[in-house]
């Protein structure tokens, strides 16, 4: 459904005066998302997993630049068709409650989500009530603005409207941080049947515990690249790329113990391996060149020395 | 009530007479070298409640008192609130020498993993993870003897998460200081509160429940 090769993205920045720069923030990115599949990107705060959310959805600021290729269905993803196919056939679920709008009550905004869909007044109106109703949402809620409603609130309300639309891709970008455990487990749950009605699902996330509940395969972001795409049962023993596993090990229910040193910053990315100055196992081979995404054990990962 | 520590006794709170409670009758207590939790879902009046016993604003009715005196009305505040969003709490306009240098001297840059090369830098040129280190370094310091820390790390990936922690415990356990977390994720509270830094007792307190608040939930 959703296809993306050697995706690259970076902007252009005035850096003093009239100097310009280019800063890149996601290179060689590879992703994968099938029809009736539940696909996470996990990975490391200012890993691009947001950027390849809005680069999808053709919502980028102007002074970025996207190179790569980005396929839906099959066809490429321009400008054009984003701005075609967003909202209707590519929902988002987006990570700041702002982006609700202020001066809308949030019944009508999700109606008009419905209605923009596909759905006649009335079917719009029976789905968003529907869908308040399974998200513990008092009917009330639907005549308040959104700063009358808490986080919590506005967060359950943004993920109603994703799941009112007929979107065949929804991307959900942190959908679950400041709800109530019940409600977050309810909210994924939805997710994996969203998936198992024939969509396809990109949950971005943090909580690779709760992803991995419901998620097919798992992919791993490190200073804008993929390191690694496993399956969800590959968890915990047989992950491939070291960034990975000392992700799975710094969990608070695991070690907490965290590897020492930072995710290179974009205007510094070394030309060899990315995770290489942080890496256990780095040899002088892994500072020559970035190494390419390989298939390791069924899945892929961007490291020489994965076996 | 004991009157060494930092007590928030019958704590009311409402942003105005025409909304309900936001604060109603809460009760806690964090001794220095405690670690405490605090738990709840959204829209329970978690952050309203750390910023009461930081001072960022007076309760109705109760009192905030530290070593039993009331918090100062001027100067450094020995309670120090560090925030889920860093780039709210820092001055956009200010280099990040200036704004570490905006209470006291900060201690902790080398362990915290503060980069001399960043002191130049403006904070839209960190990145999140970068500036909550910033944010937390300056409150590091000898005068400050509580620290609040509410869902300081709920955006960052795991690995930031425990490096951040890590030094925070050290830090807390080194000079004594009481901590009180907020936060949602029960397997971090767990990890941190009990059995964590501190060798005294450690607590999490639930905040849907505000008549066992002082009740440990694990």
């Amino acid at each position: 459904m959703l296809s993306i090769r050697q995706l690259g993205v970076s902007f252009t920045q005035y850096d003093q005066g009239l100097n310009q720069r280019q800063l890149t923030v996601i290179t060689d990115l590879d992703l994968e998302v099938q029809a009736g599949e539940v696909v996470a990107v996990v990975g490391a705060s200012g890993s691009g997993k947001s950027l390849l959310a809005h680069a999808v959805l053709g919502i980028l600021p102007d002074n970025a630049q996207v190179t790569g290729s980005l396929r839906f269905k099959g066809q490429p993803l321009t400008p054009a068709r984003c701005a075609q196919l967003r909202g209707q056939d590519i929902a988002l679920i987006p990570q700041s409650v702002g982006y609700l709008d202020p001066l809308m009550k949030v019944g009508p905004q999700v109606r008009r989500v419905a209605q923009l869909g596909g759905l006649s007044k009335a079917a719009a109106q029976t789905a968003v009530g529907r869908t308040f109703n399974r998200y513990d949402l008092l009917p009330s809620t639907q005549g308040r603005y959104p700063f009358q409603i808490s986080g919590g609130m506005a967060r359950r309300v943004l993920v109603a409207t994703a799941v009112v639309s007929q979107a065949d891709l929804v991307i959900a970008d942190e959908p679950t941080p400041g709800l109530h455990p019940e409600i977050a487990t309810e909210t994924l749950t939805h997710l994996r049947e969203l998936a198992d009605e024939g969509r396809g699902v990109m949950v971005i996330t943090h909580d690779i515990e709760a992803a991995l509940q419901i998620a097919d395969r798992v992919a791993v972001f490190y200073a804008g690249t993929t390191v690694e795409i496993a399956a969800a049962a590959d968890f915990p023993e047989r992950l491939r790329h070291p960034y990975t596993q000392a992700l799975w090990r710094s969990l608070p229910q695991n070690d907490f113990i965290p590897v020492p040193g930072h995710q290179p910053s974009p205007d510094q990315l070394p030309t060899g391996c990315l995770f290489s100055d942080r890496c256990p196992w780095f040899t002088p081979d892994c500072a020559a060149e970035r190494p390419a995404l390989r298939s390791v054990r069924g899945g892929l990962v961007r490291c020489i020395h994965a076996d | 009530m004991q009157t060494n520590g930092l007590v928030g006794q019958g704590l009311w709170f409402r942003y105005s007479p025409r909304h309900p409670w936001t604060v109603r009758d809460i009760s806690l207590s964090v001794g220095q070298g405690e670690v405490v939790g605090l738990m709840a879902p959204s829209g329970y009046g978690k952050t309203t409640l750390a910023k009461l016993l930081a001072g960022y604003l007076s309760p109705h009715r109760g009192s905030v008192l530290v070593e039993g005196n009331p918090l100062p009305r001027r100067g450094y505040c020995p309670v120090q609130l560090i925030f889920q969003n860093p780039e709210l709490t820092v001055n956009p306009r200010w280099r990040i020498e200036r704004i570490l240098r905006e209470g006291q001297a900060p201690t902790q840059l080398d362990r915290l993993g503060v980069h001399p090369g960043w002191l130049r830098r403006y904070p839209h040129e960190l990145s999140g993870g970068e500036l909550q280190r910033v944010a937390i370094a300056r409150v590091l310091n000898p005068a400050t003897r509580y620290l609040i820390a509410d869902e300081i790390t709920a955006m960052l990936d795991a690995n930031t998460q425990a490096q951040i922690w890590q030094t925070v415990l050290a830090y807390v356990q080194q000079h004594q200081l009481g901590l009180l977390v907020i936060g949602h994720d029960a397997a971090l509270l767990k990890r941190l509160c009990v059995g964590g830094a501190s060798p005294k007792e450690n607590r999490i307190l639930d905040l849907t429940q505000p008549t066992t608040a002082l009740v440990p939930q694990f």
